[in-house]
Parts: structure tokens; sequence; C-alpha cells
């Protein structure tokens, strides 16, 4: 038996009650679906008493889930509970403890939200399209044709890094930086992106003074539409403590990085599996915007996010208790069959398609979210115009993390028109 | 039957009569009026129907309740006045027959 169909067997046939979905190697090897459609069946507010990160609820239908976001009152991201992720944010031996907006409550959480979301507001991103063009541009230009490349190296990277480098007006040749510190940032030892908690603390304070000196030469110029220059003189973000001002750069940089990169390439894979939607799309260029909402819910690039409860209360009929890990499965919602029909097929003209739960929803629902839409869209456009198919040709490797959903290599060739 | 007209940024109006009962948000997204894109699907969790609300309306179609979720979500709006209302959270009765909304600049 392969790993696969034993763990998909193992998804139906363990005990309820010993059903545990935290396991990273589920994730990467793509079989976690299964536990998520019988819970959502059996037992979608979940309760598992023990894992490798302690006792967790797992919230698994959309509007479940959709309950818990808005409910912040009674559901804190707050960094010191443990923070947005299922893995404890305070664990592990010399972690650098980041304060981050996303991992705050208001009223806290609004000043500082509210300091850069200008950045990425509508005005500012019809000056960033132009920009993003040109160089998504370059970038298919530069590559291959009828030669296997991997293109989460080539492309998937290499654009969301560029994105994010004008976002923060980073040194350009500097820029693959930005991705080895977000990369770091979401790093465990198990990963295997950093050997030890000590080797990923070092590797952030350089980032952190690295930054600081950007921030040291933004104060003494004039402001303007970057994110450095943003929180430089913004009243709200200008007197911020150090580590917070570090937490705050790290999420930017994290929430911009992986996740739009895991959707450019999980969009390619998508449409190798799914032919018919292939042909309709090259048949049909028009189609593209409304393309990818359907990719970013397919690809569901952070899995979850999670909450403590400050008080007790109830989902779903269960019972929660002050104090409480609960963790909304993003993955599992956006394919709760109650709320979007036909879940499990990659339709790139589905209805509705922005009614999806991959950037979550109330007061922290992903501010990148249209920047990510603007990348995808104009990479699909300009692949479009160069390229009759980007043929998978090659097994995906899938990232090991039971909180990021994506790809560390996608062997892909080339086809010209 | 009760008429809400949203009013786009290069002035161009859709008049959209709906039953009394149905939300604005419901109006705009169930007959292609564009930059009200209600990605949440009306539940007061994305602020992507954000519109504001013409001064001669604001006596009738109220002002978001303060320190409610509304009101949270409308801080993080480009171009939030005190005019800004989440069209999900205004349903239209005979009372707004007539209502007018306008779509902020730049509103996707």
């Amino acid at each position: 038996m392969t790993t696969d169909t034993l763990t998909r067997d193992t998804a139906s046939t363990v005990p309820l009650s010993q059903m545990d979905v935290s396991d990273p190697k589920l994730f990467q090897s793509d079989t976690i679906g299964s536990y998520f459609t019988r819970l959502r069946r059996e037992d979608p507010v979940h309760y598992c008493p023990e894992s490798a990160y302690g006792p967790y609820w797992s919230v698994t239908k959309f509007n479940d889930i959709m309950q818990v976001e808005v409910n912040h009152q009674t559901f804190s991201s707050e960094a010191k509970l443990g923070g947005i992720t299922l893995q404890d944010m305070q664990s592990g031996e010399a972690s650098l403890e980041l304060e981050m907006f996303i991992a705050m409550d208001p009223p806290k959480h609004d000043a500082q939200r509210k300091a850069v979301s200008p950045a990425v507001a509508p005005s500012n991103l019809v000056l960033l399209e132009p920009i993003i063009r040109e160089r998504a541009g370059l970038i298919l230009d530069s590559l291959p044709v009828g030669e296997e490349i991997d293109w989460v190296d080539r492309v998937s990277i290499e654009l969301t890094t560029m994105t994010l480098a004008t976002l923060f007006d980073f040194p350009w040749e500097e820029r693959r930086k930005l991705t080895r510190w977000s990369d770091v940032a979401t790093a465990t030892p198990e990963t295997g992106v950093v050997s030890s908690f000590e080797q990923r603390r070092e590797e952030l304070l350089e980032c952190a003074q690295y930054f600081k000196g950007l921030w040291d030469k933004r104060v003494n110029e004039p402001p303007k539409p970057d994110l450095i220059s943003m929180m430089v003189h913004s009243p709200a973000t200008r007197d911020m403590p150090y580590l917070e001002f570090l937490g705050n750069l790290i999420l930017l940089i994290v929430g911009g990085n992986d996740t739009t990169r895991n959707s450019i390439s999980g969009g390619v894979l998508a449409l190798n599996q799914n032919p018919a939607e292939y042909r309709k799309l090259m048949a049909d260029p028009g189609l593209i915007p409304e393309m990818i909402p359907e990719i970013i819910r397919w690809q569901t690039p952070l899995t979850h996010m999670r909450r403590t409860a400050l008080m007790d209360a109830e989902i779903g009929g269960k019972k929660i208790r002050k104090g409480d890990k609960v963790v909304m499965w993003y993955l599992s919602g956006n394919r709760d069959d109650e709320v979007i029909d036909r879940p499990n097929e990659f339709i790139i003209d589905r209805p509705n398609s922005r009614h999806h739960l991959s950037f979550g929803f109330g007061v922290h629902r992903c501010m990148g979210n249209r920047v990510a839409e603007l990348q995808l869209r104009i990479i699909w456009e300009e692949i479009l115009k160069r390229f009759s198919k980007v043929e998978v040709v090659g097994a995906p490797e899938r990232t090991l993390s039971n909180f990021i959903r994506g790809f560390t290599r996608l062997p892909v060739k080339l086809r010209g028109h | 039957m009760t008429t809400v007209i949203f009013i786009e940024p290069d002035g161009a109006e859709y008049p959209i009569a709906v039953k009394s009962g149905t939300t604005a948000r419901d109006a705009a997204v169930n007959n292609g009026v564009p930059g009200i894109d209600g990605d949440c699907g009306g539940e007061c969790a994305c602020a992507t129907c954000h519109v504001h609300v013409d001064a001669a309306w604001m006596s009738r179609a109220g002002m978001a309740e303060p320190g409610g979720m509304e009101a949270n979500l409308l801080q993080f709006a480009e171009g939030s006045t005190e005019n800004s209302r989440l069209a999900c959270q205004i349903t239209m009765t005979d009372d707004l027959d007539g209502l007018m909304l306008r779509i902020p600049d730049g509103q996707h």
C-alpha cells in the first residue's frame, strides 16, 4: 500500500475520538481532504484532546468558521495567548517573540492596521499595476521554451518577491533576502528551512538590523507611498517598539510572499489537472478575472487560522471553554458543499467565486487580498500572450507544513504559440 | 417594490428595483452593479460593499451603530466618511424608495 492509500483509509477508519488533523505530513501528501470531509459530516466542531500542539478544536464548516471570524471579542488573536497558528507562537527555545497586528486584538490591532493599509489601497494598486506588468513580462521573457524548468523558483518566487520589493521600495539587488526572511519567519526546525530556533533567531535579527537601516534612512526623507515610509511617518506606528516594528514588517513580508507564490504555482497545477478548464481559459482569456478567486479558493494558501477563546462560548452546538485553542480550517471550509456548489471541482467561471475563506473575514481579513489578485491576474494575462501552454511535466513537491499549503518545486515546460 | 439607486464615481446611475426586505448589497450583486463585490455573502464581514449614503438620505438610511461590527469594518475601508455604510446592512423598505448610494472612488 502506498502512503496515500494508507492515510486515506485511516481517515475513514480511525475512531473519531482519536482523529488528529495536525500532522504536517497529511498536508504534504495532500491526503488531508478525506479527514476534513469526514469531520464536516460527522463531527464538524471536533475536539482533539492530545496532539503535538496540545489540545485543540477543529472548526471545519464554512458558516461555523465565519461565526468565529466575526466574533473577535470572544475569539482572540492575541500572541500572548498563543497567536494565530496551531503551533503556539511562544513555544520553542530561543524563539524570537514577534509582535504583529495579525496577532493582536482591537483596539491595538486597529491603529496599526490603519497605518499601513493605505499602501495597498485601490488608488495605490493602480500605480503598482504597470510596474508589476513590466516586471512580469521580463521574468516570462527570460524563460526558455520547451525546456524543463522549476516554475516555483523561476516564476512564482521571482514575481512575488519583486512585488514585495516594490511595495517596500527595497533595494532591488537584495530582494531575495525578503524571500529568505519570509521562509525563515514561518519555519520550524522540522520543516528544514532552519536547523534550529537559534538559527532562526539569528537570521531574523539580521533582518531587523537591515530594516532598521532602511527605517533610519526613510525617517529623514519626505513621506512616500511605500510600506516602510508609511510606518515611519504615521503617528500610530512611528514610535513603535522595535520588536513590534519587526513583527509588523515580517507580517507584511510573509503575508505577501508565500501565499501569492503558492497561488501562482497552484493555478498552473490546477489547470493542468483539469484540461477542460485550461481549454476554456485559452478559448476566452476574458475569464481571467473570475478565474483568479477560484484559484485562491482551490489552493487555500494558508490552511488555517487559530484563535483562543476569551470566555466560554458555543459553536455548532459544542461548548468551547475559556482558554481553548480553536482552529478555523479554511481548507475544509473551502470544500463545504453546504455553502459552495461542487466544491471539489476546479471551475474557472464559477459564480460568486470570491465567496471563499482563503483571505479570512472580519477585522483581520487579508489586507493584501487585492494585491494578490492583481499579481495573479497580470501573470496570467502575460502568460497567455506568450505561451500556448504551461505544461506540468513532473510530480509537484509540496511544502511540509500544516499551515502553509504550497509547493517547493513544480517542473514545467513552456509551449510557444 | 422599492428602488435603490447606485451612483458610480463617474456619475453613471444604476437604479435597481427590489422587493422590500432585500439588502442594498444583494440588489447590487444580483444586478451586476460595478464596484459592489460583497465577498462575504452579506454577512458584515468584509467591507467590499462599502457605500456613501447621499447626504439627503442620511437621516433615513441611518448611520452604522457606533462600536458595532459594521463600524469596525468601515474604519479600514478606503475613503470611509461619516456617511459610510455597508450595503449589506441596509435593508430596503418602502421608506427608502429612491435611496441614493454612492460607490467610493476606486472601489473594485
